[in-house]
């Protein structure tokens, strides 16, 4: 039974690696939708849907005129494919339920990433309040700020 | 038959093609910066009898405005493409945008759809209203000059 160790350790290994989150990584997939490169990554990163529920993307997308306190409407056809892409993929989508649905429930439905029960504490345990203040941040929507590889779905700290 | 990629007559139309979209100022789709400008001049001129041409001048004063007539948070064109059309600038989410001027950016009037989606969304923010034809036929004869 010499190969029951390799087949044990390959076992083990492809459970740790399918389970996804077991070695504290922060890996999603990239966006790789143009239209919602184009069109949502305008004026800021265009966010992985991995990071809402799909009722919020279905809200964001019924609003768009005003967006934030912007005007980000678009035409009704790109509007449907952007929402279709969003709820396909947001965090609810899959049956394990993603990292970011943590403390919140398929009826949820945040606006903001920043203010998901996941986000909230990612970011309140590790990040002091003056950098978000800082120029070169500005916004807590600048993902790339400090997270240089955000737009693979790369959010592992070095 | 030889496949008509291999016909010389192929090649040569192609070939054109390519070369024309190269310009700086065109789109494949045919669009141009020069087509935007004078289509704006057309409605321009049938809003402001007289007017004879576009100014850069003009231009250039209404991007630096602060109309106060817009959105607290874009008071004025610079304050997310910065007062000098050379530089990026940035958006509220911190993001950057890409040069104005189109030395920096060659392709940046040329799709039609796109020019008017932005005039339409940011004529919003700042100024409160949409902008007249004449007003963004000056703001991208001002563009086109930096």
């Amino acid at each position: 039974m010499f190969k029951f160790p390799q087949i044990a350790i390959a076992t083990a290994t492809g459970f740790i690696v399918a389970s996804g989150s077991a070695i504290a990584d922060e890996r999603y997939n990239p966006v790789k939708d143009q239209t919602t490169l184009k069109e949502c990554g305008a004026c800021h990163m265009a966010f992985q849907p991995q990071m809402l529920p799909a009722k919020s993307w279905e809200k964001i997308m019924d609003g768009l005129s005003d967006h934030f306190g912007e005007d980000a409407s678009l035409d009704k056809e790109t509007v449907a494919h952007l929402k279709k892409y969003h709820v396909e993929n947001a965090a609810n989508s899959k049956w394990w339920g993603g990292k970011f649905m943590r403390g919140l429930s398929d009826s949820s439905a945040p606006l903001r990433i920043t203010e998901t029960p996941y986000w909230v504490r990612e970011h309140n345990e590790e990040v002091p309040k003056w950098a978000w203040n800082d120029p070169k941040v500005k916004s807590k929507a600048n993902c790339l700020a400090c997270h240089p590889r955000a737009v693979k779905g790369d959010y592992d700290d070095d | 038959m030889k496949s008509v990629y291999r016909k010389p007559l192929f090649a040569i139309v192609a070939g054109a093609v390519i070369a024309t979209a190269s310009l700086p100022g065109t789109s494949v789709a045919g669009s141009s910066d020069k087509q935007i400008l004078a289509d704006y001049l057309t409605s321009a001129k049938t809003q402001n009898p007289g007017l004879e041409a576009f100014s850069a001048d003009r231009g250039r004063n209404l991007f630096l405005s602060s109309p106060a007539s817009g959105k607290p948070d874009t008071p004025s064109c610079t304050s997310c493409h910065s007062t000098d059309p050379l530089n990026s600038g940035r958006t509220r989410a911190g993001k950057d945008i890409a040069p104005m001027a189109l030395s920096k950016t060659p392709a940046r009037y040329t799709d039609r759809k796109k020019v008017e989606k932005w005039f339409r969304r940011n004529c919003k923010s700042v100024l409160g209203r949409i902008c007249t034809p004449l007003e963004k036929g000056d703001i991208i004869t001002f563009m086109i000059s930096q």
